[in-house]
């Protein structure tokens, strides 16, 4: 009880003392466990490799510079085939996302014991796995190439791509539908006046988002596998190329940070 | 003709909104509904279209009884009472022309409405309605740029483009200024009148309410406390539909205002 009287006056604390108490022991077995944990890493800890770790990094950077510029020509097809997997995959998620999206917003499904669960049962499974697995996945079941990436892209966005839509159908303005209903709208009128115009902006900002986040993601696949420059990447390490395994960093760099600029242009314009 | 019989709403939270109203609105009669917050005023004109489902009772428009309806048939049925709302509910990202098309709907089929064509009829319908409300220079317009009175012109096209024989109107002026509240009630009252429209207004502002209507229902606690023309409205009466309060200056105000707008004007 925070307030309490002294001499007449009303004394105000923004605890009582019982609580400032708990709060000390709070922190106090805080600062003991992290102390303790401290150690324990210290000691499992190889510091010889730790100190060490400053030489190693200046010995790489000096074998990778200056990059080698003349093996751009061997990347402009492959960083293409990045690309290309990042915006092939994001198409065919938003195109797999919008249903999964309007079966599994409160508002929209058919039936919320039955669909709704369906529908989020897609949205987490597809989620819950990176897309660097999905890949290995697919490898495994189609061969490597291009289109295993494409369609790990795919999968590992629907779920991103639904949870945001099916927020976004959840938060409309329901008086809107309301009124369409009541011209006599049939259903499907419903959603395509009441219901899309409302999710379109948001619909937009997922789409160039989750395009941004794959030409990234594509990047690593390669690794894998999987098609994209990832696959020179690899090649380069396996070989202790420094100086292309720079060029490729350098490149990636320039990719993500056109498909930045790109998306936050694209969102801009429609937002 | 719309004709209500011993019409309940009973919500799952087991708030009973309507407790066996009946009603009867001859053709061309515009009927305001009053009566306190909660007392089941929007209840009872989302029950006539169905926007919510009556829980017992009868509906009838015209020979037609629509609480036994199938989805389909009530959809046809829907296209003959246009609704006109609170908060205006446009769709805010469609133009103004799109915004009144959409009162067709239920005409077309879904390919032509999402392909927004529309036959030719409809949109000469559109332009007159817009016409006629003063807003044909903003058709091109967005909704959401639209003001309050404009939005809820917006809302009457829409509303009247179904061809509708009954209005259905959810506070029109609860979130519009005096005046425009004024302006939009007259306008209701005028077209109405122009088409031979019956029409039930839910309304806060009593004394509005006084000014353009030929009959008030008294709804407190989803039952009709009084039933009769504007000016039975005595302090007496309002006591019984809102509870004790001096009523006096709210009936009276109705004079002075109207006589100074008048002048102003």
């Amino acid at each position: 009880m925070p307030v309490r009287e002294a001499e007449g006056q009303k004394l105000w604390q923004r605890r009582t003392g019982r609580e400032s108490l708990a709060h000390w022991v709070m922190w106090l077995t805080g600062v003991a466990v992290f102390a303790y944990c401290w150690q324990q890493i210290s000691e499992a800890t190889t510091w010889f490799f730790v100190w060490d770790a400053p030489r190693i990094a200046g010995d790489i950077w000096t074998r990778a510079t200056p990059p080698k510029w003349e093996y751009i020509t061997q990347l402009g097809k492959p960083i293409w085939d990045t690309i290309n997997i990042a915006t092939l995959g994001t198409i065919i998620a938003l195109i797999l996302a919008i249903p999964v999206a309007f079966l599994a917003a409160r508002n929209t499904t058919p039936s919320v014991l039955f669909v709704r669960p369906i529908a989020l049962l897609i949205i987490v499974s597809t989620r819950s796995i990176n897309s660097l697995i999905w890949a290995l996945l697919l490898i495994a079941i189609i061969g490597p190439g291009v289109f295993a990436g494409v369609v790990a892209i795919a999968i590992r966005s629907i779920g991103f791509c639904a949870k945001l839509l099916y927020e976004a159908i959840e938060e409309i303005d329901e008086t809107q539908v309301e009124a369409i209903t009541a011209t006599g709208a049939s259903r499907w009128q419903v959603m395509a006046y009441g219901i899309v115009p409302q999710i379109l902006p948001a619909f937009a900002g997922i789409a160039v988002f989750r395009w941004d986040i794959n030409i990234r993601e594509s990047t690593v696949l390669g690794l894998v596998g999987a098609g994209g420059i990832g696959l020179q990447l690899s090649a380069s390490l396996n070989v202790l190329a420094w100086p292309q395994v720079a060029l490729i960093l350098i490149v990636i760099l320039a990719a993500v940070v056109i498909s930045e600029w790109v998306s936050a242009k694209v969102r801009g314009a429609i937002i | 003709m719309l004709r209500l019989e011993k019409l309940v709403k009973t919500y799952k939270t087991g708030d009973q909104a309507l407790k066996a109203v009946d009603l009867v609105v001859p053709d061309g009669q515009v009927l305001a509904l009053i009566g306190p917050s909660g007392a089941g005023k929007s209840t009872l004109i989302r029950c006539i279209n169905r926007l919510v489902e009556p829980t017992s009772g009868k509906v009838y428009l015209g020979d037609t009884e629509l609480t036994g309806l199938s989805s389909g048939a009530l959809r046809r049925e829907r296209r003959r009472m246009g609704m006109i709302f609170q908060e205006y509910a446009l769709v805010e990202r469609l133009t103004v022309m799109e915004n009144v098309l959409s009162g067709r709907l239920g005409y077309v089929g879904f390919w032509r409405s999402f392909l927004r064509r529309y036959p030719q009829a409809d949109v000469d319908e559109a332009f007159r309605l817009l016409d006629r409300v003063g807003l044909v220079h903003m058709a091109d317009k967005r909704a959401d740029e639209l003001s309050g009175g404009q939005r809820q012109r917006v809302g009457i096209c829409r509303a009247l483009i179904q061809n509708p024989a009954l209005l259905l109107v959810d506070e029109p002026t609860a979130s519009l200024d005096p005046k425009t509240s004024r302006q939009i009630m007259r306008l209701i009252c005028e077209l109405c009148e122009e088409r031979g429209l019956a029409a039930i207004i839910n309304i806060h502002d009593v004394a509005l309410a006084q000014m353009f209507v030929q009959r008030v229902i008294g709804l407190r606690f989803g039952a009709v406390e009084f039933d009769g023309p504007p000016e039975a409205l005595t302090p007496d009466v309002l006591t019984t539909i809102y509870g004790e309060e001096d009523w006096e200056a709210t009936i009276r105000k109705v004079e002075d205002d109207d006589s100074e707008i008048e002048a102003a004007e």
